[in-house]
């Protein structure tokens, strides 16, 4: 039953999508975060979305191939009086860039929104099918 | 007498069947819409619903004969040729899929299901009332 395997692909869309929001919120909490536990300033995390075969029949989910970490350079911010402050008087912030992560979380719940839309389009169409011959 | 009423059915279990792979279809393509590099894929419909029903695929992938050959894409059970869409605007990222368009055919595919069930519980009506008379 072909039907089936919507609700297959739209849930790994949803996995993938709700930790795509999951980095997001990671991201944007720590955008300030000058320190972590290593030491380190944080670095804005990236999902990296893989197409997947759920079936040999050509339809494939989505799959989180990986997390990486953001390649931009680090923001040096001059704040000399900070005690995380370089010689120069320079501290290195997180390179979260706040304003593509709001983006990156209102693409990530719309795209959530377009998966639960199709679940529920599939559940009505299997709904419909166990009434034939009624 | 089963011939028969096979025959009637025929029609709308294969068309149920071939509107169910292509929901299925465009469900993956709206699931990666986000995707690198993903390509949106579709069926053309009325064709594989005529090569289904003249039991003559419109398949034209590659054979295979041996469990280690790697089948061309495409192939399936439903005997439908898997086609790539031709992107309208694509995205720098490979990603071919316009969001509207599969939207719009996700809706369109499930109305045509649903409407072919209708029918096809119209037909089972009609039968019941001609066999119970």
């Amino acid at each position: 039953m072909s039907l089936f395997n919507v609700f297959d692909i739209a849930g790994s869309a949803m996995a993938a999508q709700s930790q795509r929001l999951n980095v997001v919120a990671s991201n944007l909490s720590n955008a300030d975060s000058a320190t972590s536990s290593n030491g380190q300033p944080y670095r804005a995390k990236q999902v990296v979305f893989s197409a997947t075969q759920i079936n040999p029949q050509g339809a494939s989910g989505v799959r989180v191939a990986g997390v990486i970490d953001d390649p931009t350079p680090m923001k040096m911010v001059y704040e000399p009086q900070h005690p995380l402050a370089n010689a120069q008087g320079y501290v290195t912030m997180p390179n979260v860039n706040v304003v593509g992560e709001m983006v990156n979380m209102i693409s990530a719940s719309r795209s959530y929104q377009n998966n639960v839309d199709m679940m529920n389009t599939a559940k009505s169409m299997l709904l419909k099918v166990l009434t034939i011959g009624q | 007498m089963i011939s028969k009423l096979d025959d009637a059915l025929q029609f709308h279990q294969t068309a149920l069947t071939m509107r169910g792979y292509r929901q299925q279809l465009l469900a993956s393509n709206i699931a990666n819409a986000d995707t690198p590099n993903f390509k949106a894929r579709d069926i053309d419909f009325s064709s594989a619903l005529q090569g289904a029903l003249s039991s003559r695929p419109t398949n034209t992938g590659l054979a295979v004969t041996s469990p280690r050959h790697i089948g061309s894409s495409g192939e399936n059970t439903t005997g439908a040729r898997v086609l790539y869409r031709t992107p309208v605007q694509p995205s720098i990222d490979g990603n071919t899929v316009n969001m509207d368009v599969e939207r719009t055919q996700f809706a369109e595919n499930a109305i045509h299901y649903e409407a072919n069930l209708t029918l096809l519980n119209g037909q089972i009506r009609f039968m019941m009332a001609a066999i119970q008379g």
